[in-house]
């Protein structure tokens, strides 16, 4: 082979191993998946599923399931309008303002993820608890009414969710800050822009990509995940990931929780894509 | 000299991208013709028993349910007995941790008619009731179990799954009930106050175990959990439905109600016998409630699965266990019913308070009333647990 055919191939060679994992392990269940999710509802475990090309199954489980879909959406949401609110700032604090302490609040930041997931959202259990101190101060100061609680309440849930994702959002966000050049907000300022301009005109622009990436990293896992769900809420905050649970592990259902499975990437997907191109990361303002 | 790489062009990309799809297609067809059945028979999954040239076997279990030495915790004595006294050496593995796991960890070998490695596995009820109806278990030789005959206790004869208690052998047993913490509300009597009573609305938790809650809840309409029509569970799940719409149970759960019963999160719930004895160990204001309409009474259970080589080993395994004072042992250690018949007088020898212990020898007015749930086939299986789940939210 001459010189030129092996540059030529380099490039597919180096692709291969990344490629051959990603057939093996990711496409190959996917479309498993997709096709459990046709098979006869009417099979079994014992007698086996015959692919019947079932596209009702599609309809049926949203008939059946929609409420927990939209609850997904709309917790998921709800805590991302929350990590927002707090991870911005904070993103915005370590990057630019913390100095030398930048790399110990960036450790306190990822600390937790050195535990489990679940381990973290149980000391929530603890926290929230009807007799903590949590729930007694705000039962004091009447936020809360006498036999007012916050475990297995939406509240808790979103609270959850908030937690246990927010550093998917915050370190994207302090890389983009953290290269944020700080002679163009000296510009801003001898342009005599306020400091709240210099914000909205500079700083946001130029950490879209770190929002956007956040944004992504936290609402996409957010919206699939059903342990803050189990642990901390009730049967009237199951999400999708609970029904699929249990749809593949108790109920046995493999046509439905594959089928509820594929609307759930389908609906991340599209609210994805529509959120790229409106927030295209690489051009224009939000 | 540096040549720089020919970037990916656009058709290069729809080549690979076809490749891809090509590859997707194959795979696709051999996925696309649905799946084979589970089903099998024991006689289709014969293998050889090999107990006689290898004196050994391997055993899983749930955690911290054989007793441990109190000095030594890598020692466990009544095992240690049995490799003394039959010399068969015993590989012990504390790796089932819930029904539906450990269910989805061996199904696929299980319907492929091969071997789990394995020899023993222990496995609730219902879990039990569908390996026996999907072909799965091995039946056990009764001659070579005499102590089981012998020594079973009479509640746990000849339940519907097994009719001839030889092939899902109890290892210990349980009984599914209220519980409350009486420090946070005063005492409680029957399932109809737990779903009502309005000073626990939001502070109640009921079990997301679909054959003790609705077991308990037929039971507090009159009805036989060991028997029932589809009206009669229809009924119980209107009840239950009742009860989560009004907000009165707050959640439903595996174990993890235990700890928000200790501290007083919630202050009753549906729960098992072997929990809270622990939790009254600690905490005298947690009681387990035996109501009057009955309880529900499980069991998990010893099996052999197909393809298991051992299978005599795991007979006098189980024989073994079902010496009155080697069950006296293990029920000292782990506290849940115990259904060797006679071991409540050995344990007069280890612990009387423990043997004066209804949870752990249950009197024969509480054994009178204790029902151990209809075997379901996989058709009532698949709708009641759909219909459930509906109301659990799931």
């Amino acid at each position: 082979m001459t010189a030129r055919g092996r540059h030529r191939l380099l490039p597919y060679l180096l692709l291969l191993p990344g490629v051959a994992w990603l057939l093996l392990f990711f496409a190959v269940p996917l479309l498993q998946l997709a096709a459990a999710s046709l098979y006869d509802p009417g099979g079994s475990l014992s007698t086996g599923y015959a692919m019947t090309w079932a596209f009702g199954n599609y309809p049926d489980a949203l008939r059946a399931y929609w409420p927990q879909f939209a609850r997904s959406f709309m917790y998921a949401g709800a805590a991302l309008a929350l990590a927002l609110l707090m991870g911005y700032p904070l993103a915005y604090a370590i990057a630019r303002k913390a100095g030398r302490w930048k790399n110990l609040l960036l450790v306190a930041v990822v600390a937790p993820m050195f535990t489990s997931f679940l381990v973290r959202t149980l000391a929530w259990k603890t926290i929230l608890s009807d007799n903590g101190w949590l729930v007694g101060l705000l039962r004091d100061v009447h936020l809360l009414g006498p036999d007012g609680r916050l475990l297995a309440t939406p509240v808790s849930v979103v609270l959850g969710l908030t937690y246990n994702f927010l550093p998917f959002l915050v370190l994207p966000l302090y890389a983009s800050l953290e290269r944020l050049d700080p002679r163009l907000l000296e510009a801003a300022g001898d342009l005599y822009a306020s400091p709240a301009q210099t914000f909205r005109r500079v700083t946001l622009p130029l950490s879209r990509p770190g929002l956007v990436a956040g944004t992504l990293l936290f609402f996409i896992p957010a919206t699939g995940d059903y342990i803050n769900a189990e642990l901390l809420g009730t049967p009237n905050e199951y999400m999708i990931g609970n029904v699929i649970d249990s749809a593949f592990l108790v109920r046995l259902d493999y046509p439905q929780g594959a089928a509820l499975s594929f609307l759930l990437m389908a609906a991340i997907l599209a609210a994805v894509f529509g959120y790229l191109r409106r927030a295209d990361p690489s051009q224009g303002v939000l | 000299m540096r040549t720089p790489l020919r970037p990916l062009t656009r058709r290069g990309l729809l080549r690979g991208a076809l490749g891809s799809a090509a590859l997707l297609a194959t795979a696709g067809a051999t996925a696309g013709c649905g799946t084979e059945g589970a089903q099998q028979t024991e006689a289709g999954c014969v293998s050889e028993d090999l107990s006689g040239a290898e004196r050994k076997l391997t055993f899983s279990n749930w955690p911290q349910y054989l007793d441990v030495d109190e000095s030594d915790a890598s020692k466990r004595p009544s095992l240690d007995g049995f490799v003394a006294s039959t010399g068969i050496q015993v590989t012990y593995t504390e790796d089932i941790n819930d029904n539906n796991e450990f269910f989805g960890k061996v199904q696929n070998q299980l319907a492929a008619c091969q071997g789990i490695g394995r020899d023993v596995i222990v496995l609730t009820d219902w879990m039990s009731a569908r390996m026996i109806r999907l072909g799965w278990i091995q039946k056990l030789d009764p001659a070579r179990i005499p102590n089981v005959a012998a020594n079973l206790l009479p509640s746990l004869l000849d339940r519907s799954f097994d009719p001839q208690n030889r092939i899902s052998i109890p290892w210990q047993s349980g009984l599914a009930g209220l519980a409350y913490h009486g420090g946070v509300t005063r005492e409680i009597r029957t399932v109809d106050e737990l779903l009502t009573r309005p000073d626990l609305k939001g502070r109640v938790t009921a079990l997301a175990e679909m054959r003790d809650t609705i077991g308990l809840l037929l039971q507090s309409n009159g009805h036989d959990p060991a028997n029932f029509t589809p009206a009669q569970f229809d009924d119980a799940l209107a009840k239950l439905k009742r009860a989560v719409d009004s907000g009165q149970i707050r959640r439903f759960t595996g174990n993890d109600y235990a700890p928000e019963l200790a501290k007083g999160d919630i202050a009753a719930c549906l729960g098992w016998s072997g929990d809270i004895i622990q939790l009254a160990a600690e905490n005298e204001k947690i009681r387990f409630v035996a109501p009057d309409s009955g309880v529900i009474l499980y069991s998990d259970n010893m099996m052999v699965p197909n393809k298991a080589t051992h299978r005599a080993n795991a007979e006098a395994l189980i024989d073994y266990y079902y010496q009155p004072a080697v069950a006296a042992k293990v029920a000292a250690y782990v506290n849940y019913i115990c259904p060797v018949r006679g071991a409540q007088a050995e344990m007069e020898k280890i612990d009387p308070k423990l043997a004066a212990n209804p949870l752990i020898f249950p009197d024969d007015a509480l054994l009178a009333r204790s029902k151990v749930f209809m075997t379901l086939d996989e058709k009532q299986e698949k709708e009641y647990e759909g219909k459930f789940q509906q109301v659990i939210g799931a």
